[in-house]
């Protein structure tokens, strides 16, 4: 039987229950005549305190509320690929056709398809060992992701009866286990698995992969690991959701999981639209084959925003747990701090800073603590990758939850707004980022790139310092004054930014462009700075440097060289040669 | 079933807190009859078993502990909807004011609204032609899009709201049907006086639904009044398949009624003393923009604030700019130099316009001459401060060239008549004739074979002058 309570106040997403009915601490209920999905966040002997995961208008108070006996809990099977869901991962095309465009409240649907016959291949026999982890079945959910069904992390034991290989619905049992501690159960595809709670792993690898993005700026300058994590902070308009739209349409992972965290509905129908259409490069596959959204709009409830992001975190944990690289794009982190703090000004909850909760820093290093490159409990490895917006209030970086997500990602890509202003994107402020992977990392582009990848990125890097600390001066007195080196490093300067950082998400060959190219590229500019420096040496004016097309046409070779070209590279060399002698002969 | 309460216990501003209550639930709406014969309406805010605390549209000035009755009316706040509401006037309750009568619904809506489910969100991709240079061609305006407008007191966003009104709606001659849904939270009489004017003068005004809560009218209902519109808004768009462009002033009125509300309800204030719901309220109102997929019509709506003292980080600007696709911003220094609109287009923004724009909507050289006139226009800045520092004179050739480019931006592209209404071809031409004030290597934004087929270089700009 379970715990039952009435209804006592209700304020906002908050309703309270009279004593102490004996609920667990963050147990799922359903409360009221709708039994809308709430979670116990609150236990004393006076009051039990719940936040609801829907819209509370028209709940009274003397109204029900039932316990489910468990946690919050995501359902773990094949059917989760290509499948749009909301916070607590009620899928959203399913409560379309039942509650129409708009979404009504108490709305009850499956969260997986129970009728969809899935093609399996049974990998286990009878009398067989099986351990939690132990792959027991494979069913190609899609196109590109082959699903594999794992034992429950509960389970250990000896396989009596399995099924043939062919269709089975999610529910049916494949196999039957004769457990280690006595008894037998049967398994199926389903597993259920708390969104609160990290799912096991047997140990942590150090990051040491890079996740290939094919943007510049972060391949290069300021790498992310797989199983790393990232923050992407920047004021409205510079660009957070072009970026995470950006990496999640080409970085290397397996499988995308996007959460769309109390943003805006045209932007999750953009990501659902565009991702249903564009094409994998690698596979040829279409991109929502390998992904999920998490669709929790600004204007749904607010509580379900919090939830969303554990939501998104244990499913990408699962797909981890099958051996796969994993990528979670959640935009914004910021929202769901605010509902962190909107839930705890309605909760009386003392205020730290700007009224954010005190338990905001704790909350944000657990959820970025889930990522990370692991050997899982079968043996296969697998990684978490969590890139996360974070939305400043005023574009001011000194707000609390940019500082404390500081303290707890490794790679950190400012946007800037200046930098948005004059259209320069990705608008990523190459002096306030950083990245600590890069020690990590370069091992891996020493021997999958070029020995010569890392030392190129810190001679760019070291021309765009010089290049801020010019500026200064220039802003001060002109450029005119400066000496011809240091005109050099400026026009140079000018060329990395325009032609090696700016990189246009909308232009077919721009928008994704491997690292191969990545490095002709750095190299193509660092000869072109050699051998003007050598001009320079010789008292040539920049002046008369600057007169040629050279300079126009190596930052054009993000447009001009199909990535599929790198020969032509040869080319630009020659040009240079060419250029470089020109000048000696005409005025040496 | 109508239980009637006599007495309340509490009166606190526009807050009533009546114990006994039976049966109420979380925003139910609740009449009063104060004396006997004076009517007013509240909402229920709060309950907590079978206290309530009651939030009233009206003042409450009259209203003693002992001679008011409450009657719960068992729905939440709903208004009564047909085709009739466009060419009349409301207040902010959705009760006609004009003296017409009362109109007779057709259907009756929860005012609340429910959010609409992204997968069946149609992705807004049909531009709206103002016929004003800088939004065409730099904020572009898509049907179905949230593009507020930032400005301060004492600039003229009214003007601007009503030109866009007005040319958006009567342009083309389309087939489509157009009306608009004006919401007034809390400004002043002249306002809502100049907007009901200029409706009238464009003879736009039957196709205008007006709800008006003025300055001096109940704060608490500022806080219903957004949705008041907005509901009548989804219901010509959905139901009826118009298109309605909402404008929404003045939101900065409406985040103070909040503000005041929560203060006095003793909730624990976040930023600036707003509470912490402020963005979830906010984005309720805004994400009710959009078009369903499948379904004609759509909601545009154009929320216009004013940041006090022109803070863009203040947060009420803050939030909206997280929430809407884009912001139009004007600036007090533009306006100083005479220049309507005072656009300032560096921090404007749509974030629609890349799907709305380019060879199948508007012109294919459209993006990568915004793109330009941008960086172009950011880099006028910095030559603007060096200039304030060594003077003009001493400025690189290229430098000059960039002030002059500035100064002809401003009062070319920026500037135009307040009735003036440009084609998207001519905003496009204004454009390329100022970026040929720069020398053609500067232009780094434009694709090569589009920067060849439109750039006229110095030899327009000799013809021209």
């Amino acid at each position: 039987m379970s715990t039952t309570g009435k209804i006592y106040g209700i304020n906002g997403p908050i309703v309270t229950i009279l004593g102490n009915q004996g609920f667990q601490m963050s147990e799922m209920v359903y409360v009221g005549q709708g039994r809308l999905v709430g979670e116990v966040i609150g236990l004393s002997r006076e009051e039990t305190t719940i936040q609801v995961f829907e819209e509370t208008t028209g709940l009274r108070p003397g109204e029900m509320v039932e316990g489910a006996g468990r946690a919050i809990c995501v359902t773990l099977a094949p059917g989760i690929l290509t499948n749009i869901f909301d916070g607590i991962q009620r899928p959203l095309q399913s409560i379309a056709k039942v509650g129409g465009a708009f979404i009504p409240t108490g709305v009850n649907v499956e969260t997986l398809d129970k009728s969809k016959r899935w093609e399996t291949k049974i990998c286990v026999s009878k009398g067989e060992r099986i351990y939690p982890g132990t792959v027991l079945a494979e069913v190609p959910e899609t196109q590109a992701i082959l699903h594999k069904v794992l034992t429950p992390f509960d389970v250990c034991g000896i396989v009596t009866h399995v099924v043939c290989h062919g269709a089975y619905t999610i529910e049916e049992p494949l196999v039957t286990v004769a457990l280690d501690e006595g008894g037998s159960r049967e398994l199926t595809m389903t597993q259920q698995w708390p969104i609160r709670v990290p799912r096991p792993v047997t140990r942590r690898f150090p990051a040491e992969r890079p996740l290939i993005t094919g943007q510049r700026i972060l391949d290069t300058l300021f790498p992310i690991a797989k199983g790393g994590t990232a923050a992407i902070p920047g004021g409205f308009g510079t660009g957070k959701t072009m970026t995470q739209h950006q990496l999640a349409k080409w970085c290397d992972a397996d499988i995308i999981i996007y959460i769309g965290c109390g943003e805006r509905g045209n932007e999750m129908t953009d990501v659902l639209e565009e991702f249903s259409k564009l094409v994998d490069p690698k596979t040829g596959n279409l991109l929502m084959d390998r992904t999920t959204l998490i669709a929790n709009t600004s204007n749904m409830p607010v509580a379900a925003r919090e939830a969303s992001i554990y939501t998104g975190l244990t499913l990408a944990e699962y797909y981890r747990d099958m051996g796969y690289h994993v990528a979670i794009m959640a935009d914004s982190t910021s929202r769901w701090a605010e509902a962190l703090r909107e839930l705890s000004g309605r909760l009386e909850e003392m205020p730290a800073e700007e009224g954010f909760p005190a338990y905001l820093a704790s909350r944000l290093s657990a959820f970025y603590e889930r990522a990370g490159y692991v050997e899982n409990l079968n043996g296969t490895d697998g990684s978490v990758t969590i890139i996360g917006a974070v939305s400043p209030q005023g574009g001011d970086f000194s707000e609390p939850v940019t500082q404390n997500t500081k303290r707890f990602v490794r790679c950190f890509l400012a946007l800037d707004k200046s930098l948005a202003y004059a259209r320069h994107y990705p608008a990523i402020n190459w002096l306030t980022s950083y990245t600590e992977y890069l020690n990590d990392l370069a091992p891996w582009y020493r021997d999958h790139v070029d020995p010569n990848f890392v030392y190129c990125r810190n001679q760019i890097l070291n021309l765009l310092t010089t290049e801020s600390r010019l500026n200064e001066i220039v802003k001060l007195i002109g450029s005119d004054v400066l000496p011809d080196d240091q005109k050099l490093v400026l026009e140079i300067a000018r060329v990395i930014r325009l032609g090696f950082l700016q990189q246009n998400a909308f232009h077919a060959e721009d928008t994704f462009v491997p690292l191969e190219k990545q490095l002709k590229m750095m190299e193509i500019i660092l000869y072109l700075y050699e051998k003007c420096k050598s001009l320079i040496e010789m008292d040539m004016p920049m002046a008369l440097l600057r007169e040629d097309a050279v300079f126009e046409k190596i930052i054009a070779i993000k447009y001009d060289v199909a990535n599929k070209e790198l020969e032509k590279f040869q080319e630009y060399r020659k040009m240079i040669d060419d250029f470089y002698q020109k000048i000696m002969d005409a005025n040496a | 079933m109508s239980i009637e309460y006599l007495g309340l216990s509490e009166i606190n501003g526009p807050l009533i807190a009546v114990e006994g209550v039976q049966d109420g639930f979380y925003e139910e709406m609740v009449e009063f009859v104060v004396e006997g014969n004076q009517k007013k309406l509240g909402r229920i805010v709060e309950i907590n078993e079978d206290k309530a605390v009651i939030q009233v549209f009206e003042s409450t000035d009259g209203m003693s502990l002992n001679n008011t009755h409450t009657r719960l009316t068992g729905r939440p706040m709903e208004i009564g909807l047909s085709e009739d509401i466009l060419g009349r006037t409301f207040n902010g309750l959705g009760e006609p004011i004009d003296g017409l009568g009362k109109i007779t619904p057709e259907c009756v809506k929860n005012v609340n609204g429910m959010p609409l489910n992204p997968c069946c969100r149609e992705y807004p991709r049909n531009y709206i032609r103002t016929g004003i240079s800088a939004i065409d061609g730099l904020t572009t305006l898509i049907r179905g899009q949230k593009l507020p407008i930032f400005s301060g007191n004492g600039l003229p966003h009214d003007q601007l709201a009503a030109q866009i009104v007005e040319q958006a709606s009567l342009g083309e001659g389309s087939q489509e049907e157009f009306a608009i849904v004006f919401a007034a939270m809390g400004v002043k009489y002249d306002v809502a006086e100049f907007f009901r004017r200029t409706f009238e003068e464009s003879g736009a005004s039957s196709h205008v639904a007006m709800f008006l809560n003025l300055s001096n009218d109940p704060v608490v209902e500022r806080l219903i009044t957004p949705k008041v519109a907005l509901t009548a808004a989804e219901y010509l768009a959905f139901e009826k398949h118009m298109h309605i462009l909402v404008i929404l002033t003045d939101m900065t009125s409406f985040a103070e009624a909040m503000r005041e509300v929560s203060s006095l309800k003793g909730e624990i204030p976040s930023r600036k003393g707003y509470p912490g719901y402020l963005y979830s309220e906010l984005a309720t109102l805004y994400e009710r923009a959009g078009i369903v997929a499948g379904v004609e019509g759509s909601v545009t709506q154009i929320p216009i604030l004013t940041m006090p003292n022109d803070d863009i980080t203040h947060p009420i600007p803050d939030l909206t700019g997280y929430i809407t696709e884009g912001q139009i911003v004007l600036e007090r220094s533009l306006h100083q130099k005479t220049i309507y609109p005072p656009i300032q287009v560096l921090p404007s923004l749509s974030r629609l316009m890349k799907d709305g724009i380019g060879a199948k909507f508007t012109r294919e050289d459209h993006q990568d001459v915004a793109n330009q006139l941008f960086s172009s226009y950011a880099r006028v800045g910095e030559a603007r401060d060096l200039a304030s520092v060594i003077g003009e004179d001493e400025l690189s050739q290229v430098d000059k060239q960039y002030l002059k480019f500035g100064a002809a931006f401003e009062q070319e592209f920026v500037a135009q008549g307040p009735s003036e209404n440009r084609s998207i071809q001519e905003t496009l031409d204004i454009g390329w004739r100022l970026l040929s004030i720069l020398p053609k290597e500067e232009l780094d934004r434009i694709d090569t074979k589009i920067l060849e087929k439109y750039y006229v270089g110095q030899k327009a700009e000799a013809s021209a002058t």
